[in-house]
Formats: structure tokens, C-alpha cells, sequence
């Protein structure tokens, strides 16, 4: 069994909040090789023939189970890019928690590109966990640039829950989706940069089938001197309904461009968005130090909040 | 006790200078029930503001307790132990009503806890303690929980500025109660309650009205009231729900 040291312990608790060994299936990666694998009667985990990543296969009704396949770096001057594919069998119902924590002490820069591929069978379940946080604080940059491609199958659901809140110099998000009749997605973004660090995220969903539905949600804090780039866009090519939301809270001297789009290419697309970018508002603030916190406190708690 | 000396607040509007309160003397003793009144634009809210630190008096000094406290912040206050209501309670993204509470109390609250002071506000804590505090909420359930937070903090001093602005005749009602309610658990606090509402005039041991930015009159409810009824300083909020109420 891979002895893991106190970083990686720590970094593997940040990202898939994990503190002992888990149950279900996993697959722990760590500093580009496989530290642990535990497969299921139902969810069986395969390295790819080429090394390039690996192959989660998840049996038809395989119900309440879950697949953890948390990366960690913490060497310096690491980079890779991992490919993990899952297929999803008919009438699921699974939680899928990914994520990645880099811990970079020294000067050459650590990165992780993680391709994700998601093929949902029909009338499945999924809810899809994805951490990214950094630490460390050499010179060299955090660096995670995820992919993640999601087909739905008929009538299947997909609630994918990103978050990335910490020390991740440069990150550019790209998730595509696209959906068969009467599947739903649902995304919710949660992005917070500080420092020099700049995020691009991008969002493209395809609503292809009857009565299909979207509805991706990203809330971001941008700090000091960081610089977010939020891009959501939803196409409807057949009766359906897509919301985007993307609020953003600026601060300091940081920069947020939010370029929400919509593409109808059917009469009965339903399709709707929202984009607001704003500082803290004054009288929040005054609301909580009127119960005695201080303004720095106040401005954590507002923060918090908005991001959870 | 709170006491405000030669109180004066300018602001500057184009190229002069307004005076919105001047010179302006009070004193409000423990275990009291206060209500300030006077027409709109007297200055009675910028005083709310300026005796929870919002706003900073031009001139004169305020003192709690006997300490000087005109230059201590807002947090320094609220920490002194003054309470301060909005008039129009703020909304927040994501920030639940039990977190608000929490936050108010500042301690590990239970869930029985939060029941009690939402309790005292006529909400029952099951359908409200997880409600995020944004415009989901009516004004009148917003208003409540901005009160629950000031009954929460347990202050020695509670300023609330215009509770019933905002809010529909039926919560209104409800609002009636809930600071009769207050009047009567009084202990030795002290509340100061901004309106001109005749029925939060009804529940005042003492009334102040405020014209000009200047103290007009002061003195007991059973004396000032029967001198404003009618007035801009003691409206009613309306003819017919008074008269069913």
C-alpha cells in the first residue's frame, strides 16, 4: 500500500475532503503515478493501454455508490495531462468525486490537465464533486487546466458541483455538455482568485433533445490583482429550457469579464441568462458590524456565503 | 444611559452647506422605552445613524454608560453593546437566516435557540432557519428577522430605525405586538424606537420629537402625545385597520 506523506494527506483532504480511505471505488494519483486502486462488484477502474489515463466503467444499475479519483501533486516542476473516461451504464445513481490539490514548493512550475469524458446512460443519476485547490509557496506556478465533456443519455441527470478556491496560479476551465431528450444538467460554479492568479472558465451546453434542460450557475470572488474570465454559453436546438447565471463579486484591483451567450436554433428554446458583477455592497458590510464584526470579518463572512 | 451632546451633522449639497441635526441634546435613560418622532426630513434617522457609528456627527460628543464614545467605530459599538435595526433590512447571497442569527449572538447557537428568537418574531424557525436572507423573503418576514437578530444580541441599547416602513398593514399589526412585547421584558435595557406611528407612540414611556434637526419636545408619552396626535409626528397607518385593530 502507497505510504502517503502529511502534504499529500492534506492536499488529498482539501480536495476530495478525505481523511481516511474511502469506501466504493478509487483510484488515488499521485505525482503522476497510481498510488491506490479499489475497484467494486459494480465500478471497475482500468489504466488505459497507452498510460494516458484511466477507464471507469460503471455497471447498469449500479445504485448509491461512489467513485473517488482524487490527484495529487507535490513535487515541483510536475507536468501531465491525464485522460479519465467514465462510462455510466443504464439506471445509476452514483456520486462521482474528482478533484485535484497541488502543493508547489518549489520554482519550476506544477501542472495537471485533466481530460474528464463522462458517457451517461439512460435514466441515470450522477452528482460529480470536482475540488481544485493549490498551496505551497515556491516560485513555481499552480497550474490546472481541466476539461470536462459530458454526454447525457435520455431522461439522465447530471449535477456537477466545481469549486476552486485556493492558490491555483493559472486555470482554463473548459466543460462541454451535450444533452439527449428530457436529460438535465445542473452546474454550479463556485471560483475565487486573489493574487496575480487569472481563471478562464467556459461553459458550452448543447440542449439537442425534447424537453432537455440546463441550468449552470457560477458565483466567483475575484481579489487584489486577479483577473477571471467567466464565458457560459447554452444552445437550444430543440424544445427546451437553459438558464446561465453568472454573479461575480469584484474586489481590490481584479478584473472579471462575464460573457454570458445563448444560441436559439429551435422556436420552442426556452432560454434565459444573467450576468451581474459587483463590489461588496456597503450596507452588507455595516449589517455585520453592527453585530460586531469587524469590517475584514464581515467581508469573509459575505464571502462565504456567497460562495457556498 | 446614552447621552448625546451638542450634536450637529452637516452635509455638503452642490456648493452649501445643510444642516440636517444642530446642537442637538438628549438623554436616554435605562430601562426605557423611547420614541422619537417629528416629519420626515426632521433628522430622526441620520440621528439613529449617527448613535450606532454609521454616521459621523459634525460636532458635539456621545456617551454611553458615561464613556465617550463619538470616536469609536461601528464594531466597537455594537460591541459596547448598542443594537442597531435597518430600515430596510439588508439582503445578502447565500447567507441563511440561521447564520445571521448566529452572527448576531455570537455564540454556538442551537437550533432551539434560533427557535426562540425567531419565535418572539411570530416565525416558526423549521420553515424560516434555512431560508437564504434575499429578496425571496417578503419585506414583512425580512423586517422580523432583522428584529430576531437585535433580540438575539441581548444589548443593553436597541435603536430601530423605522420598523413599520416597508412592511404591510398586516405585519404591521404583528409588529405592534412584537414591540409590546419588548416594552414589557424591558429589564434594564434601554430601547429607542424611530417612528411616527401613533401605536409605537402608544407603547413609548417617553417620546422626543425631533423637528429641524433639534429636540422639540421631551417628556412623558402621557404628556407629548396628546400634544402631536394629529400631526405629522403621530400618523396613522390607516383609519379603517386602527378602527377594526
Amino acid at each position: 500500500m502507497f505510504k502517503f506523506d502529511e502534504i499529500q494527506k492534506r492536499l488529498f483532504a482539501e480536495v476530495a475532503n478525505l481523511h481516511q480511505v474511502p469506501e466504493g471505488a478509487y483510484n488515488f494519483r499521485v505525482n503522476g503515478q497510481l498510488a491506490s486502486r479499489n475497484n467494486t462488484a459494480n465500478i471497475e477502474i482500468v489504466s488505459k493501454e497507452d498510460g494516458s489515463g484511466i477507464d471507469i466503467h460503471i455497471k447498469p444499475g449500479t445504485v448509491n455508490e461512489s467513485v473517488h479519483i482524487p490527484v495529487v501533486l507535490s513535487a515541483s516542476g510536475l507536468k501531465e495531462v491525464v485522460y479519465n473516461d467514465f462510462f455510466v451504464g443504464e439506471n445509476c445513481d452514483v456520486v462521482i468525486v474528482a478533484g485535484c490539490g497541488i502543493d508547489n514548493c518549489g520554482v519550476q512550475d506544477s501542472q495537471h490537465d485533466g481530460v474528464h469524458r463522462f458517457f451517461v446512460g439512460k435514466n441515470s443519476k450522477i452528482k460529480y464533486v470536482e475540488k481544485h485547490y493549490g498551496s505551497g509557496d515556491g516560485a513555481g506556478k499552480r497550474i490546472l487546466n481541466p476539461v470536462t465533456e459530458v454526454h447525457l443519455g435520455e431522461n439522465s441527470t447530471m449535477e456537477m458541483e466545481m469549486v476552486q478556491i485556493k492558490g491555483v496560479d493559472s486555470t482554463n476551465r473548459k466543460t462541454l455538455a451535450n444533452l439527449k431528450a428530457d436529460a438535465k444538467l445542473f452546474v454550479r460554479e463556485r471560483l475565487m482568485t486573489h493574487g496575480v492568479q487569472t481563471a478562464l472558465s467556459a461553459y458550452h451546453v448543447s440542449l439537442d433533445g425534447e424537453n432537455s434542460g440546463a441550468d449552470v450557475v457560477s458565483r466567483s470572488v475575484a481579489k487584489e490583482k486577479s483577473f477571471q474570465k467567466l464565458d457560459l454559453k447554452i444552445i437550444g436546438n430543440a424544445p427546451c429550457h437553459g438558464h446561465t447565471e453568472c454573479d461575480s463579486i469584484i474586489m481590490d484591483d481584479g478584473k472579471i469579464l462575464a460573457v454570458p451567450s445563448l444560441e436559439a436554433n429551435h422556436v420552442d428554446a426556452a432560454l434565459v441568462h444573467e450576468a451581474a458583477i459587483g463590489k461588496i455592497a456597503g450596507d452588507q458590510l455595516i449589517k455585520l458590524m453592527t453585530l460586531g464584526l469587524t469590517e475584514k470579518e464581515a467581508e469573509e463572512q459575505i464571502i462565504n456565503g456567497f460562495l457556498t | 444611559m446614552l447621552e448625546l451632546k451638542n450634536i450637529s451633522f452637516k452635509v455638503t449639497d452642490g456648493n452649501k452647506q445643510v444642516d440636517i441635526i444642530q446642537n442637538l441634546n438628549l438623554t436616554v435613560q435605562s430601562k426605557k422605552f423611547v420614541v422619537v418622532t417629528g416629519p420626515n426630513g426632521s433628522g430622526k434617522s441620520t440621528l439613529a445613524r449617527i448613535i450606532a457609528g454609521i454616521e459621523k456627527p459634525t460636532e458635539g460628543k456621545i456617551f454611553l454608560n458615561g464613556e465617550d464614545i463619538t470616536e469609536k467605530n461601528i464594531t466597537e459599538r455594537a460591541n459596547l453593546g448598542i443594537s442597531f435595526a435597518f430600515q430596510q433590512p439588508v439582503k445578502f447571497k447565500g447567507i441563511k437566516v440561521f447564520d445571521l442569527l448566529k452572527l448576531a449572538a455570537k455564540k454556538k447557537l442551537s437550533f432551539a435557540n434560533a427557535c426562540d428568537y425567531l419565535a418572539e418574531v411570530g416565525l416558526c424557525a423549521r420553515d424560516y432557519i434555512n431560508r437564504e436572507v434575499n429578496s425571496s423573503l417578503s419585506g414583512g418576514e425580512l423586517k422580523r428577522i432583522e428584529i430576531a437578530t437585535i433580540i438575539a444580541r441581548k444589548t443593553k441599547l436597541s435603536i430601530f430605525d423605522e420598523p413599520e416602513a416597508g412592511i404591510d398593514l398586516w405585519s404591521f399589526q404583528n409588529l405592534i405586538g412584537i414591540f409590546e412585547s419588548m416594552r414589557k421584558n424591558i429589564s434594564d435595557s434601554s430601547i429607542i424606537v424611530i417612528s411616527h406611528q401613533e401605536r409605537i407612540l402608544n407603547i413609548a414611556d417617553e417620546i422626543i420629537v425631533i423637528e429641524g434637526g433639534k429636540v422639540s419636545r421631551q417628556g412623558a408619552a402621557e404628556e407629548i402625545l396628546p400634544q402631536i396626535i394629529g400631526t405629522d409626528s403621530a400618523v396613522q397607518s390607516c383609519k379603517k385597520m386602527t378602527r377594526e385593530a
